[in-house]
């Protein structure tokens, strides 16, 4: 069944349930133990092939939402669901094994899914080329720039095959030259696989320069306050006028949010 | 080549960085043999020269020590002894990885097993394992199995420790992408927990060997019997019986080498190789 799937995507033709969002949640809440409320009542529809951006402050429990989405964390209450294959997750360290190769890293992931052995090397080399690193297979990952390093990573979640990528702030240690040209790659890199994407950013510009909606959240607890559409055609460019506007509009939201926790006294001074 | 692929390659390369220049071979041997040759020549000075001016009745000359090595080597004593003795200390070292890894494992990944046990390990392994010669013996009698017991309970706790915080020093990042990658239980510790603890355990191992070395010498020294073959510690203790003073620092001396030469020879590289191909190593 894996090599079936990968010939039909090899065939470019992205298997479209028609209707049914890829990611469902619906009034999820989050605590840890008896610790304070970290996500509540969080409703998220993102649709086959829609790259959602998620962003908020400090505290608006981004991560765990990607976590929950993830599998590694269970809803305290409310339901999570994601159809097919279970998603893929990059974080913001590429977490590369330091004892493999970059296309070992690749192939591990193919193993773990069950790829078929006498294919996992082609299909690593694959999946190098569509980061555009085909060259740097034998290289190992203290080798690598970290932008080189988060593409090799990205290239590992591809190879979990799933349409559902998450991301939490992976491009948030790079520089800012390779975070552009990142993005650039990301955008294409999505269209290429069809894949649907769910990116957590405190990056305003991020957010509207990759997404075609970007979700606010508040803090502590985590709800969802907005969501805009972002109507610009892709490729944007991040330092564009269209980028900045609804930049400009966004941030007004958040900073909302945020003053919203200021303490009294600092209020009344 | 479009532009986007080819601004990715110029950033590649740029952040690539300039190929470093590699020390060549002899030098780098150069720098790493010649600091602890002239500490060696410092100390062969100095002995030297304490036995020019004082004439101390018991502290033989360099001379006279090197002299009783030529002579047993030439008897063929010495090369026996070590072999005897390397080969106690690698089997009893090896049955030590093998009974304290899985030990290890255990404790690392279940916490009430390691919170009832851990103590005891760091306890036993600050015992001195001489200290179990006597019931050795009167366990065992005077052969093999008591060198091997005490070899045993010399290196099993150091290595038992040396997993656990091998284990512990894995970033929990690690096993997070594992997971999501789809690994669980076995799958896990096989592709993502060992490795990544790979050299924490290597640690382990190194003192594992440097325990179960000098547990070894000292129950040599103590466990003597006709029937037991000769061993550098009964070497060395038989030389003490004779009063043959050049003999017992021969016979210390020839400890000391071994212990040298696994640790170079061995463990060394063993641990670079390692380090390098993570990129844990820098540059010398």
């Amino acid at each position: 069944m894996t090599v079936l799937d990968s010939v039909r995507r090899r065939a470019g033709t992205t298997p479209e349930i028609s209707g049914a969002p890829a990611v469902s949640v619906r009034g999820l809440t989050k605590r840890f133990g008896r610790g304070p409320v970290v996500l509540d009542g969080i409703d998220l529809e993102v649709q086959q092939g829609e790259f959602v951006c998620l962003l908020g402050a400090s505290g608006c429990g981004k991560s765990t939402l990607l976590n929950v989405v993830a599998g590694l964390d269970r809803p305290t209450a409310g339901a999570v669901s994601v159809p097919g294959h279970s998603p893929s997750l990059m974080f913001q360290e590429p977490a590369l094994f330091p004892w493999l190769t970059a296309g070992q890293n690749v192939e591990l992931a193919l193993r773990l899914r069950g790829f078929p052995k006498i294919e996992r090397r082609e299909e690593a080399r694959r999946l190098l080329a569509i980061v555009r690193l085909e060259g740097a297979g034998e290289k190992r990952p203290h080798e690598l720039s970290g932008g080189m390093r988060q593409r090799v990573a990205l290239a590992r979640a591809l190879a979990q095959d799933s349409k559902v990528l998450l991301m939490d702030e992976p491009f948030a240690a790079l520089d800012a030259i390779t975070r552009d040209v990142l993005h650039d790659e990301l955008t294409r890199i999505r269209t290429e696989v069809g894949a649907t994407v769910l990116f957590v950013t405190h990056n305003v510009r991020e957010a509207v320069r990759l997404g075609d909606r970007v979700v606010l959240l508040s803090s502590r607890p985590g709800r969802v306050v907005r969501e805009f559409a972002v109507e610009i055609s892709q490729p944007r460019r991040i330092e564009s006028p269209e980028v900045a506007a609804l930049s400009v509009e966004i941030t007004e939201h958040l900073r909302t949010e945020i003053r919203r926790h200021a303490q009294p006294k600092v209020v009344t001074s | 080549m479009d532009t986007a692929a080819e601004l990715e390659a110029g950033l590649d390369a740029l952040d690539a960085g300039p190929v470093e220049e590699r020390q060549s071979r002899t030098r780098r041997a150069l720098v790493t043999t010649l600091p602890p040759l002239l500490a060696l020549v410092a100390i062969l000075a100095t002995w030297q020269l304490v036995v020019l001016t004082a004439h101390p009745a018991t502290l033989p000359s360099p001379q006279e020590v090197a002299g009783s090595l030529r002579d047993q080597w030439q008897l063929g004593r010495i090369q026996e002894a070590v072999r005897t003795s390397l080969e106690r200390g690698v089997l009893g070292f090896l049955a030590s990885a093998v009974v304290a890894t899985p030990i290890g494992v255990l404790l690392a990944r279940v916490r009430p097993l390691r919170r009832a046990f851990r103590p005891l390990i760091s306890g036993l392994q600050s015992l001195p394992s001489v200290a179990w010669v006597p019931a050795a013996i009167l366990w065992f009698g005077l052969n093999e199995t008591a060198l091997y017991f005490v070899i045993l309970m010399g290196a099993v706790p150091s290595i038992i420790n040396g997993t656990i915080s091998g284990l512990d020093q894995v970033p929990p990042l690690y096993q997070r992408v594992g997971q999501v990658l789809g690994a669980r239980g076995l799958t896990l510790a096989r592709y993502i927990l060992l490795p990544a603890a790979l050299p924490g355990y290597l640690g382990g191992l190194k003192q594992g060997w440097a325990f179960s070395w000098r547990s070894l010498m000292a129950a040599e020294l103590i466990v003597n019997s006709g029937d037991l073959g000769l061993g550098l510690g009964q070497v060395l203790d038989q030389a003490r019986s004779l009063s043959d003073l050049p003999g017992v620092l021969a016979g210390i001396l020839s400890i000391l080498f071994v212990g040298i030469a696994v640790e170079l020879f061995v463990f060394d590289p063993a641990e670079r190789w390692v380090l390098k191909r993570r990129g844990l190593l820098p540059a010398v």
